[in-house]
C-alpha cells in the first residue's frame, strides 16, 4: 500500500474563510431583501460550507483514511431520514 | 501491485494504530461518540425544524427576540477557539511544549502548546459566559422556556405585533431555543472543564511530546465538533 504525504493546511486561512462566511451570513440574514425561500437556501448552503471546512481541515477528515470517514458519515443519512420522514408524516 | 513507500506524513501522528480503522483506540472511540452525538443533535434540530415549519401561525422573526450581533460575536469567539485548538495540536506535533518563545528576527513570539490551549480555554469560557448573559437578559425581558412571560416586556411587544414576535408560537420557540442552545452550552462547558483538567495534569507538567499527544488530538476533535454544531445551530436558530 502506498502512503501519500500530507502537508498541514493553512489554519489561519481557514479561520479567515470561516470569519468571512459568517459575516456574509449575518449580513444576508439581517440586511438583505432576498426572498425568504432563497435566503433559507443560501444560509443553509453557507452553514454547510463552514461545517465542511471545520470537519475537513480542523478535524483533519480530509487526511484520514476512508474507513474512519465512514464512521462519521454513517449517521448523516440516518439524520436526514429521521427529519424527512417526520416532516413527510406532517405533510401527508 | 504498488510497493510500500515510507513518507513522513504530518497529518498522521506517530502512534500505534489499532487494526481495522487504522487509528488508535481513544481516537476511534471519540469518533464513534461524535457520530452518536450527531444523532443527538439531529433529534433536537429535527424537532425544531418540524415544529417550526409544521405550525401554521407565524414564528418570531430573526432579531425580534434574540440578540443576533451578540451571538455573532459569540460565534466568532468559538471559531477563534477552534483555530487556537488546532494550533495547539500543530504546536505539540512539532514538539513545542512551551508557552511563548522569542524567534530571532521576528517581533511576534512563537506560541507553543501551553499558549494555544490556554487561548482555547479562555475563548470557550468566554463563549459560555456570553451565553449566560444572553440567557439572563432573555429571561429578564420575558422570554422563557415556556414562552413569553405574562406582563413582561416581550409579552407586550408580542401583543402589539403578533407576527413579528410570533405571539401564538412563543411556547414552542422558547422550549426549542433553550433545549438546543442549552445542550450545546453544556457540551462547551464539558469541553472547557476537560481542557482545564488536561492543562493542569498533562500540559503544565509537560507530559505530552511530539511522540505522544493523543489527548490533545482527541479533545481537539471534540472541540471542533462543538464548533461545527454551533455553526449549524447559529444559522438555523438565529438567522432563519
Amino acid at each position: 500500500m502506498e502512503t501519500v504525504a500530507h502537508k498541514r493546511p493553512n489554519y489561519v486561512a481557514i479561520w479567515g474563510y470561516l470569519f468571512v462566511l459568517t459575516v456574509i451570513e449575518v449580513a444576508a440574514a439581517l440586511m438583505s431583501h432576498i426572498p425568504k425561500h432563497w435566503l433559507i437556501l443560501i444560509l443553509l448552503f453557507l452553514a454547510i460550507w463552514k461545517a465542511l471546512l471545520v470537519a475537513m481541515y480542523f478535524m483533519h477528515l480530509r487526511f484520514e483514511r476512508w474507513r474512519l470517514r465512514v464512521v462519521f458519515m454513517v449517521p448523516l443519512p440516518l439524520a436526514a431520514i429521521l427529519v424527512l420522514a417526520t416532516i413527510t408524516e406532517k405533510i401527508w | 501491485m504498488p510497493h510500500a513507500t515510507a513518507t513522513a506524513d504530518l497529518m498522521r501522528p506517530p502512534f500505534p494504530a489499532e487494526p481495522g480503522a487504522g487509528v488508535y483506540s481513544s481516537k476511534l472511540g471519540m469518533w464513534v461518540f461524535l457520530a452518536s452525538d450527531v444523532m443527538f443533535f439531529t433529534a433536537l434540530i429535527g424537532t425544531y425544524i418540524i415544529l417550526r415549519f409544521g405550525v401554521t401561525e407565524p414564528w418570531a422573526q430573526p432579531g425580534a427576540v434574540l440578540n443576533v450581533p451578540l451571538t455573532a460575536f459569540n460565534t466568532f469567539l468559538l471559531i477563534c477557539s477552534s483555530v487556537s485548538m488546532v494550533k495547539a495540536y500543530a504546536a505539540i506535533a512539532d514538539g513545542k511544549k512551551y508557552f511563548l518563545r522569542a524567534v530571532p528576527g521576528k517581533t511576534l513570539r512563537d506560541g507553543g502548546l501551553k499558549f494555544w490551549l490556554l487561548v482555547t480555554m479562555i475563548c470557550g469560557a468566554a463563549f459560555v459566559g456570553v451565553q449566560v448573559v444572553e440567557y439572563i437578559k432573555l429571561v429578564g425581558h420575558g422570554f422563557t422556556p415556556t414562552g413569553y412571560r405574562e406582563g413582561s416586556l416581550l409579552a407586550e411587544h408580542a401583543a402589539a405585533n403578533a407576527v413579528r414576535y410570533g405571539a401564538a408560537t412563543g411556547g414552542l420557540y422558547g422550549s426549542t431555543f433553550f433545549s438546543m442552545t442549552g445542550f450545546h452550552g453544556f457540551h462547551v462547558t464539558c469541553g472547557v472543564i476537560s481542557m482545564t483538567y488536561l492543562y493542569v495534569t498533562k500540559v503544565l507538567p509537560e507530559k505530552y511530546s511530539a511522540q505522544d499527544y493523543r489527548g490533545i488530538e482527541v479533545i481537539g476533535l471534540y472541540w471542533h465538533f462543538v464548533d461545527l454544531v454551533w455553526i449549524i445551530l447559529f444559522t438555523i436558530v438565529y438567522l432563519i
